[in-house]
């Protein structure tokens, strides 16, 4: 019984890694993102963990990833994107977007 | 400064070109602008509370609160202009009737206004809260660009301000006759423009993935990104009537839908409170 559940819980585990790989971590300061241009898989989706190191809010903007997330200043967001057709996806703060740009790659 | 005009010029555009149609559809409607400006009001309360509490309300739903909480008030106000809406189709020619002869008018004009006024409040709140943080964490930066920022929010605001205004002249401009005609055309568009982005809102929540490929992008013709003069237009449709310029099947679904049980319930009403008791078969 026991190491049914134990064979439940591994492929569990392993199901869920399968679909959620590591978060890109991105830090947002001084207005510019780093780093600006993110690699993720195509057709799969992915997460971006984005810090806000400034002291203002900004909003991570993004019409072709269909993304408008406010992160207040000095805090993080978990930002959800979709499976992605290969191509690339700009972004920007919206807040700051004289130097706060960066885009998604998907391959 | 510049960059404060530009960010609260979107903001109060996006907001008042809904106030702007809310306006025309009740024109005629005694205590309208009591309602409108209790909305507005509310929506800008609403903002500051949001904005100050952005980190708190991002963390819940496992962070996806801030997408949860913008479908769950865009939801709401898609059922307060449906109400208005198939309310309207019921009553608008009883009301049309009324408002001529005076004494009912309050009585029956205020229970849509107060969805209307529901509908005032969301917009401006979901705007609001972004031109808050905005303007926040341009005056937390420094002293120097205070005085700017005032001077390009002011600017900002009265531009956005004058656009909806120019588009509510422009609504008054319909006859009479066929003005709730258009006005409710107008509703439902926006309505269902609403509930497409609700959509998408619930999708980056991770809830409701599924059609999420895009179906076509004319982004090369009309996008709607708010960026340059083209890219403005593109959002100001955007509002009005729910233009994407990459939409997926899910939102095209919900617009739809929308669209669709919007018209079924409107004609549903309409029957009911025009044909005769005992002419069923």
């Amino acid at each position: 019984m026991k190491s049914v559940l134990l064979a439940i819980l591994i492929a569990a585990t392993g199901i869920s890694q399968a679909l959620a790989d590591e978060p890109v971590e991105v830090h947002l300061k001084n207005h510019k993102f780093s780093p600006s241009t993110i690699k993720v898989k195509a057709n799969k989706p992915s997460m971006i963990l984005l810090y806000n190191d400034d002291d203002g809010a900004d909003e991570f903007d993004s019409s072709s990833l269909k993304i408008e997330r406010v992160v207040p200043g000095h805090n993080k967001a978990n930002i959800r994107i979709r499976a992605l057709a290969p191509g690339k996806y700009p972004f920007m703060g919206e807040f700051h977007a004289a130097t706060a740009q960066g885009v998604v790659i998907a391959e | 400064m510049i960059a404060a005009l530009i960010i609260v010029f979107r903001e109060v555009i996006e907001a008042g070109l809904i106030v702007g149609i809310v306006l025309a559809a009740t024109t005629g409607v005694p205590g309208r602008e009591r309602a409108v400006a209790m909305g507005i009001l509310a929506g800008v309360l609403g903002a500051c509370l949001v904005a100050a509490f952005a980190g708190e309300l991002a963390g819940l739903f496992q962070g996806s609160g801030q997408e949860v909480f913008n479908a769950t008030i865009l939801l709401l106000a898609v059922a307060m202009l449906t109400w208005h809406n198939v309310w309207m189709a019921s009553h608008g020619r009883q009301m049309a009737r009324e408002l001529k002869a005076a004494g009912h008018q309050v009585k029956t004009g205020e229970r849509t206004l107060a969805a209307l006024s529901i509908v005032v409040g969301v917009a401006v709140l979901r705007e609001g809260s972004e031109v808050v943080l905005f303007l926040y964490g341009i005056a937390a930066q420094g002293g120097t660009s205070a005085a700017g920022m005032i001077a390009g929010g002011g600017l900002g605001l009265a531009a956005g301000a004058l656009v909806s205004g120019l588009m509510y002249a422009g609504l008054l401009k319909v006859p009479a006759g066929k003005l709730f005609q258009v006005t409710s055309g107008l509703i439902t568009l926006l309505a269902a423009g609403m509930a497409a982005q609700a959509v998408i809102f619930l999708q980056n929540a991770g809830w409701l993935e599924f059609f999420t490929s895009t179906v076509w992008d004319t982004s090369w013709l009309l996008p709607d990104d708010g960026q340059g003069s083209l890219g403005l237009f593109g959002k100001m449709l955007h509002t009005l009537v729910g233009y994407t310029a990459a939409p997926n099947g899910a939102q095209l679904i919900a617009y739809g839908f929308t669209i669709v049980l919007i018209l079924v319930l409107m004609r549903m009403v309409n029957a009911s409170a025009t044909t005769p008791r005992g002419k069923h078969a």
